[in-house]
């Protein structure tokens, strides 16, 4: 069995309206050296599909429904188990590298930190793995002293891959990690964590509303709409041949480099055909 | 053809930076370098660069709304840093912005018509059932109703109040529009209906925008000229087609070579 992770009839509501379904019978697989890429706009409950494999949810809402990773429910388990799984198997990468490093802290000792908690390294061992670290993401290994504001928005999100990679995890889940980026910047990570995750052999689920970086980075592609998965297949099937009318829509709405197409405002009669 | 609503020739503007331990000394900061742009009436000029590169100063400069150290912003013929206020205030309601954060631009505690009539108000242009005809008028043209008048900016999404921030531009019936990133805080099937919205109303109402943004993909749908910006030095510049199909520039290049999904994206949709 290569699948990494399987959701199947994942559905989250708030606690207090449970007939409100903000994600609506999710499911689907992810495959160990794969890039899986959730698409929508916002609200379509890409994040809120994202942090419930994590067991990050808000307190107000509730998931049910079935998350396996490697075999093993996630839903069952307590939040201390899950702690033993997050970061050290699971790593994230979240959109805002600014706000997401703690600003009084040296970079080199939060990558280390996971390091510590999971794996029990320390001193020296431990200063080797975090130098190695900074150098699989592109930082000279002497950057490890500096404090993430004396670091470029493109160094601290190599930061937090580096730290988000720290433990091998055999499954990264990145939330829209170059949307706060300039195109250039953007390029250069969207090329690294590819490297990563041939490199280390991980499954990606990376959530975007950019089509651009979807065309860039995808295998597969979901394309999520108010809390549904209406299309999902390899990104050649999605952007080359869309079937679901929304897709078909959002793809008219995106602007091309070269200025060839016409854009359309987004053409919701589907809905009511469908209603 | 070359009638030229508002030329720019020879900007500078530098910030002080604090800089060495505790930011004890300064050192300056050269925002803009010796930047020289025109804009053509009824075009859309746009400015792209990456963040830091000096394109939310040079939208700001031009409007006056930061002092200039060098250089002269010339609208239809005359000099912009030679008026005095109250000439100033005058020609400023053929001078628009429409802002990038539709969360942050609108004064929450203000009605959407007091919102959009605010210009006229101060501009004197009419009497109140004058001014209010025109709110309304505007206000369906983008989009919205006349009910929406007695709303609060809270009440609308992302989409809806940059139509209420282009209202607000639009109702003075200016000659040229600085669009600061308008769309780039909005979804991509809402960003289609802006840049629609304001091409349709560029030929409507024979507007010249400046386009600042920062994604060449939006920039080639809606812009007739572009000026790439770097370091606070326009690298190039030229008509959008020319600048697509054969950057000379290096950053140039690297800009549009960093295009997500270029190439890819060319066999979908």
């Amino acid at each position: 069995m290569t699948d990494i992770l399987n959701i199947n009839h994942l559905v989250i509501t708030p606690k207090k309206q449970p007939e409100r379904c903000l994600v609506k019978a999710v499911s689907f697989a992810l495959r160990a050296g794969q890039t899986t890429c959730i698409v929508g706009e916002s609200g379509s409950g890409k994040s809120l599909t994202a942090l419930s494999i994590m067991g990050l949810l808000s307190e107000q809402l509730q998931a049910s429904g079935s998350i396996q990773f490697h075999g093993q429910e996630l839903m069952s388990l307590d939040n201390q188990a899950l702690q033993h799984i997050r970061g050290a198997k699971i790593g994230m990468i979240f959109q805002e590298p600014m706000t997401a490093l703690n600003p009084v802290l040296t970079v080199g000792y939060q990558i280390g930190e996971s390091l510590t908690a999971h794996l029990g390294l320390k001193g020296d061992a431990l200063r080797a793995k975090v130098a190695h670290l900074l150098e699989m993401v592109g930082i000279p290994a002497g950057r490890a002293n500096s404090y993430p504001d004396e670091l470029s928005g493109g160094q601290r999100q190599r930061v937090m891959i580096a730290m988000s990679i720290a433990c091998e995890p055999s499954l990264l889940i990145a939330d829209e990690p170059t949307t706060a980026l300039d195109v250039t910047v953007q390029a250069q990570i969207l090329k690294l964590l590819d490297e990563l995750k041939v490199r280390m052999n991980m499954a990606m689920l990376f959530i975007t509303h950019d089509f651009g970086v979807v065309a860039d980075i995808a295998d597969h592609v979901l394309v999520m709409f108010r809390g549904e998965v209406v299309e999902t297949g390899t990104k050649e099937e999605v952007l080359g041949n869309p079937k679901h009318p929304y897709t078909q829509a959002l793809l008219a709405c995106v602007p091309d480099a070269e200025g060839r197409k016409t854009l359309k405002p987004i053409d919701y009669s589907w809905l009511e055909a469908s209603a | 053809m070359s009638e030229w609503i508002l030329q720019a020739n020879h900007l500078v503007k530098t910030y002080q930076q604090r800089s060495g331990k505790f930011g004890f000394s300064t050192t300056r900061v050269r925002a803009l370098d010796d930047v020289s742009v025109r804009l053509q009436s009824g075009t859309t000029l746009a400015v792209v660069g990456e963040s830091g590169s000096g394109k939310s100063t040079l939208a700001r400069c031009l409007l006056q709304l930061h002092p200039l150290d060098e250089g002269e912003v010339l609208f239809a013929g005359q000099d912009l840093a030679k008026l005095d206020a109250a000439s100033l205030r005058s020609v400023r309601k053929n001078l628009q912005m429409v802002f990038q954060d539709p969360f942050a631009s609108l004064n929450p505690r203000m009605r959407v018509g007091e919102l959009v009539g605010e210009g006229l108000l101060i501009h004197d242009m009419g009497s109140r059932t004058e001014q209010q005809r025109k709110v309304i008028a505007m206000l369906k043209r983008v989009g919205l109703g006349e009910a929406d008048m007695q709303k609060y900016p809270h009440e609308f999404s992302g989409g809806q109040r940059q139509r209420i921030g282009i209202a607000r531009a639009l109702v003075l019936h200016p000659q040229v529009v600085v669009c600061d990133e308008p769309v780039s805080a909005l979804d991509v099937s809402i960003q289609a209906q802006i840049l629609l919205l304001l091409k349709e109303l560029q030929q409507e109402m024979a507007l010249s925008y400046i386009f600042i943004s920062h994604d060449l993909r939006v920039v080639r749908h809606i812009a007739d000229d572009i000026v790439v910006m770097h370091h606070g030095k326009v690298v190039e510049q030229g008509k959008v087609a020319e600048i697509y199909d054969q950057p000379q520039h290096d950053y140039t290049k690297q800009l549009l070579a960093a295009i997500p999904g270029k190439g890819a994206a060319n066999g979908c949709a």
